[in-house]
């Protein structure tokens, strides 16, 4: 199914777009999965907000109630710097990842902006444990220059609380 | 088990050690549940939490299942959750309003104030049967310090003042700062760490990790416009000079001297934009028009690594932050984390405070997860059991600074006397021996 096609469609079909979005989910799943995070950076735009509410509140919005990640574009770039260098403890040396993006959904497909979800589930393997993410990706994509730039990237996790991980010190 | 020998203290030396095998001893782990959180007063909620008769939060502390309400009559009480009849947990939902709780099992009410209201079938008790003794059971001792609530579960406990000692007036440092009271706000971090209670309780009053484990956040505080890394480190928090404290009963502070810190209260700073300059000076103003230089300028200006004993971090720094943990192992300590604002606070200054927080703290900041590394690694490394003791002294030997290890010695001595069935330590602070060069008229 294509979701609702209410608003103008800019770009072919709705199932395209939706393989244009599962694609992007994968690729982007891609990148983390190999730490290439400069190469994930670029596929924002420069007003990007990711946030990560806490685990009891996955209503909770940012600015307004106490999250996990709240990072505008400038504290993205500086987590990417932190994460790239020998200096974020928790992942150095680096976990390992593997993520499964699965249940895309195109909610909303309006002008130059397209909404979609997806389910997520990512382990991360270090130090002989494995703990795994649950949860369900909000985007909101812009397009630029004819491709998918991300927005608005929301990660909630399905988790009652984050035990043991204890943290999201990698990008969920 | 010989609790006196697990501290190592030489006031001639100016060393302080503790045996390891306090972090990793399940015999220590089961007599501190008994000791330590069966006797000591432990947060329990902040009244902001529960405003309306009939709110209620479920809550867990030192292992019990607790139910925080607010009465129709408007009382705050604390129940425990288990029905007293089979002990079905009663409450089964995390917060909200009830007038009356009706168990799933067999269906006894209770309502809001813990009487039992309704028993089925209840021809299959005499006439007589008791219900005033089924009620509800509250612990012991419930109290609460300007709005912040405390149980006890000794029936044998000092009061709640008493018991806080010095930590009141830091409370009161803290609580002071907003005219219109403080609020929960919503969003909880909640977290297991794989590491001792003691070293969650010991980083949170630790200053002295903070340059060298926290680089991260310095150089990203860096990038605004105006600052260098080097001079964002001098500036700071983490520079010399300050107060390492210990305020009774275990109680300890660690205050920075006034520095360059981003706070919302009320410090501006590059980083909160100048958009955000007008209000942050208005706060400002106020809490100099109230409180006069001297206060309001520690209010502002300085923050506070501030532990409530045993396990409630009450820090002032890039945001006030109510922090408790629940050991559920000598291995294991679970976390939950709130963040406390003024009432009155505006929109756009709660978002400043609400960045700020998670910019440094909380599972996703750039600090806290390098801290709960740090301390998972502590956890892993006691393996190597012929590693015996682990070192606490530095600033035995000098007026203990903000980072200096003054305020866990002072943990630790209460730690150790609860262990051994005392109320509290015969001393929190150094012992100053004459010639060790240790008293500020050395200096």
């Amino acid at each position: 199914m294509a979701g609702k096609s209410n608003g103008r469609v800019t770009r072919g079909k709705p199932a395209d777009l939706e393989r244009e979005v599962e694609r992007f989910f994968t690729m982007e799943a891609a990148l983390l999965d190999e730490w290439r995070l400069t190469d994930w950076l670029k596929l924002f735009t420069e007003d990007a907000r990711y946030w990560v509410p806490t685990t009891d509140l996955p209503e909770g919005r940012a600015g307004e109630t106490l999250g996990l990640i709240d990072d505008d574009f400038t504290r993205l770039q500086a987590r990417v710097d932190r994460l790239l260098s020998r200096h974020a403890h928790r992942e150095f040396p680096w976990s390992r990842t593997r993520r499964f993006v699965t249940n895309v959904r195109v909610n909303e497909s309006n002008g130059d902006q397209v909404k979609a979800t997806a389910s997520f589930l990512v382990y991360r393997i270090r130090n002989r444990h494995v703990d795994p993410y649950i949860g369900r990706y909000e985007y909101v994509f812009r397009r630029v220059d004819g491709g998918l730039r991300i927005h608005r990237r929301v990660a909630i996790l399905d988790l009652e609380a984050l035990d043991p991980h204890a943290t999201v010190s990698f990008i969920l | 088990m010989d609790i006196e020998s697990l501290i190592a203290e030489d006031p001639e030396r100016q060393t302080f050690r503790v045996h390891r095998s306090v972090m990793t001893s399940p015999e220590i782990f089961e007599l501190e549940r008994k000791q330590i959180f069966g006797r000591s007063w432990l947060l329990i909620g902040h009244e902001s939490e529960i405003e309306q008769p009939g709110d209620f939060r479920r809550r867990e502390v030192a292992g019990r299942p607790l139910i925080f309400i607010r009465g129709k009559d408007g009382v705050v009480r604390v129940f425990h959750n288990s029905c007293t009849h089979w002990g079905t947990k009663l409450c089964r939902l995390d917060q909200g309003n009830a007038s009356s709780f009706q168990c799933f099992y067999h269906a006894w009410t209770f309502n809001n104030l813990g009487e039992l209201i309704a028993i089925p079938d209840a021809g299959g008790y005499p006439e007589n049967f008791n219900r005033a003794e089924l009620a509800l059971k509250p612990p012991p001792h419930v109290d609460n310090y300007r709005g912040l609530y405390f149980v006890n579960f000794d029936p044998g406990a000092q009061p709640l003042v008493d018991y806080l000692a010095g930590a009141k007036d830091y409370m009161d440092l803290i609580l002071d700062q907003s005219e219109a009271g403080w609020r929960v706000v919503a969003g909880t971090q909640m977290y297991t760490v794989r590491a001792n209670w003691k070293l969650m309780a010991t980083n949170s009053l630790d200053t002295y990790h903070a340059a060298p484990l926290h680089t991260t956040y310095f150089s990203y505080m860096a990038k605004f416009k105006g600052l260098d890394y080097e001079a964002e480190t001098k500036a700071s928090s983490i520079r010399a000079g300050g107060h390492g404290r210990s305020l009774g009963n275990g109680h300890g502070v660690g205050e920075s001297a006034p520095g360059g810190l981003a706070r919302p209260i009320a410090h501006w700073h590059p980083m909160f934009g100048e958009a955000a300059r007008g209000e942050i000076d208005r706060v400002r103003k106020r809490i100099f028009e109230r409180f006069g230089p001297e206060r309001a300028g520690l209010m502002c200006d300085t923050f506070r690594l501030f532990l409530i004993y045993p396990n409630f971090v009450f820090h002032d720094i890039m945001a006030v932050t109510l922090r408790y943990f629940e050991p559920v192992g000598p291995d294991a300590v679970r976390l939950t984390v709130y963040a406390l604002a003024p009432k009155d606070e505006s929109k756009e200054q709660l978002e400043l405070r609400l960045n700020n927080f998670v910019s440094f703290l909380g599972p996703g900041g750039f600090a806290h997860p390098d801290d709960l590394e740090a301390i998972e690694s502590c956890q892993d490394g006691f393996r190597s059991q012929e590693v015996e003791w682990s070192d606490f002294s530095k600033g035995m030997n000098r007026d203990p600074e903000v980072m200096d290890e003054l305020p866990i010695r002072a943990f630790w001595r209460q730690w150790q006397a609860q262990m051994l069935g005392y109320d509290r330590a015969t001393r929190f602070d150094d012992l100053k021996l004459a010639g060790n060069g240790a008293s500020a008229a050395g200096k």
